[in-house]
């Protein structure tokens, strides 16, 4: 019998953009044409100014460690225990939640405020996730 | 809304909390309804008014047999009975109805006859949280509370008194689910649920129900109970996705809530004489005592830890053993209400003596959705 995955997300029309962003290696945020708020996650307006005049651009993936928990029980299915559930804040200024790979997943070792940067994890040939590891350097 | 135009006149809770293997989550809600309806004097056919979250207000009003002129069917979790009340209330003095119940069941660890939760793979949470591993409240609540702790300088020991002197309220209620005494120790030493919280800090899996039933203060003065009225009210929503949260140094639903109610109320913290902060898990109640204004954040563990909302200490926190101790069915909004009713009503098992005024604050969801409701027994 197959391992139960992890829950995979499904793209809708706003939020297409993103996951073809992270398909291609790229952490894609929009951008307010009018008040140059930066927001997340994608929708084809501001909530700032309620401008429909918004951009996609190519994030920095630079982020810094917000926030987490380290799950041990119940497990989400495709997670081995114990793993860290984080949210990051991006350069730009939104937050996502994300898994912090490359790193014991340990209160030593997830420092908050460390600075991570984002990797890519495909689960298959139309899903990318946005994932973070500590920065070098 | 204006101050004491509506009063409760009917609480009950389900005849047994805690495991409820023969009951469907409907069949809670309809022990809970006809207890509060007895409780009130009343018959159902007197009830013109219906509320309730997560079943239907039409699947329960067809189950009880009522035909309601006014529904609200207001689904916001836990907090969601705090809205209904303050709902209620506008509705009762609109002259919308006259004698409005609202039910709250649920077969939380049983499961009988209630549907699972779900989060639909194309919705936001379903994109930006589900992949990430979060699987239930446990895994997911406490995601602020690392950066609380780092802002405010809470600590784990403060963290872990919240448990402990809930344990202490809890020992003096006899339907309280757990009731032996704890120490920090054994909430520290308590099983790993979601680092940095731990099972004595986690709520409790239960089932059970309870309902209200409200009509106006004029009316109240009929009823066979002592009338407990609606002295303020509040409510807001933030985000149903935790990580969107605007800060999580606090809650902007609960600083748009509790603030609201206050000032509806026209009292100021030091007139609180009984305090109910929702407790699905050990950092909810630092967060409304911050974020209602009764301290600053930087102080509300160490006004735990120093025995102030203890039995005897001078601001009585969670009353009834809270969710921590007492039962979480899930949205256990309805039974800190319950509390704060039997408080004002003076009966409660852990009775704070001469309790003129009651604050109950609620959270629905991950600090998606946030009602304040102050109650006083004095018109
Ligand atoms: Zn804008």
């Amino acid at each position: 019998m197959a391992e139960p995955a992890r829950a995979k997300p499904k793209p809708t029309p706003e939020t297409q953009h993103f996951w073809d962003g992270t398909k291609a290696g790229e952490l894609r945020l929009q951008r307010c044409d009018a008040c140059a708020n930066v927001y997340f996650p994608p929708r084809p307006f501001c909530p700032s100014c309620a401008s429909r005049k918004v951009s996609v651009f190519k994030a920095s993936g630079k982020a810094t460690l917000y926030s987490y928990v380290i799950n041990h029980r119940p497990a989400a299915p495709g997670f081995t225990p114990p793993y860290a559930i984080a949210v990051v804040e991006l350069d730009e200024g939104p937050r996502m939640m994300s898994n912090i790979i490359d790193c014991p997943q340990t209160p030593e070792a997830l420092e908050l405020d460390m600075k991570l940067e984002v990797a890519f994890e495909k689960l298959d040939d139309k899903i990318t996730l946005p994932l973070f590891r500590p920065a070098k350097g | 809304m204006r101050r004491n135009q509506v009063a409760v006149v009917g609480a009950a809770e389900t005849t047994e909390l805690g495991v409820i293997p023969n009951m469907s989550q409907i069949q809670l809600h309809a022990d809970a309804a006809l207890n509060a309806i007895a409780d009130a004097g009343l018959k159902l056919s007197d009830i013109d008014g219906f509320a309730t979250a997560v079943e239907t207000p039409q699947q329960m009003a067809h189950y009880l047999g009522i035909t309601p002129t006014w529904v609200d069917g207001t689904s916001v979790g836990g907090c969601s009975f705090m809205l209904h009340v303050r709902h209620a209330a506008a509705a009762i003095e609109a002259g919308l109805c006259k004698t409005v119940l609202i039910t709250h069941a649920e077969s939380g660890k049983s499961m009988i006859g209630k549907l699972p939760r779900s989060t639909a793979p194309d919705s936001l949470n379903g994109q930006f949280e589900a992949p990430f591993g979060v699987y239930g409240p446990p895994s997911m609540f406490p995601i602020p509370v690392l950066r609380f702790m780092k802002t405010h300088g809470i600590t784990h020991e403060q963290l872990a008194m919240v448990a402990v002197m809930q344990r202490e309220w809890a020992a003096k209620n006899p339907r309280a689910t757990m009731k032996d005494p704890i120490t920090v120790a054994d909430v520290l030493n308590s099983r790993m649920i979601a680092y940095p919280f731990r099972l004595l800090q986690c709520c409790l899996v239960t089932d059970g129900g309870g309902a209200l039933i409200l009509t106006s203060a004029d009316r109240a003065r009929d009823f066979p109970r002592k009338p407990v009225y609606i002295l303020g009210t509040g409510e807001s929503v933030e985000t149903p996705m935790v990580s969107q949260m605007k800060t999580f140094d606090s809650s902007r639903a609960f600083k748009v809530a509790g603030p609201l109610a206050f000032k509806e109320a026209g009292i100021t913290h030091g007139d609180v004489d009984h305090l109910m902060i929702y407790d699905a898990f050990a950092h909810l109640p630092l967060y409304g005592l911050g974020d209602l204004g009764f301290m600053p954040y930087e102080e509300t563990g160490k006004f735990i830890a120093d025995g102030h909302t203890r039995p005897g200490g001078k601001l009585p926190l969670n009353t009834n053993g809270g969710g921590l101790s007492y039962m979480h069915s899930g949205m256990y909004g309805m039974y800190a209400l319950q509390e704060s009713v039997r408080q004002m009503r003076g009966i409660a098992p852990a009775q704070v003596p001469n309790a003129k005024i009651s604050v109950c604050h609620g959270v629905g969801g991950m600090f998606a959705a946030s009602g304040t409701i102050i109650f006083t027994n004095e018109r």
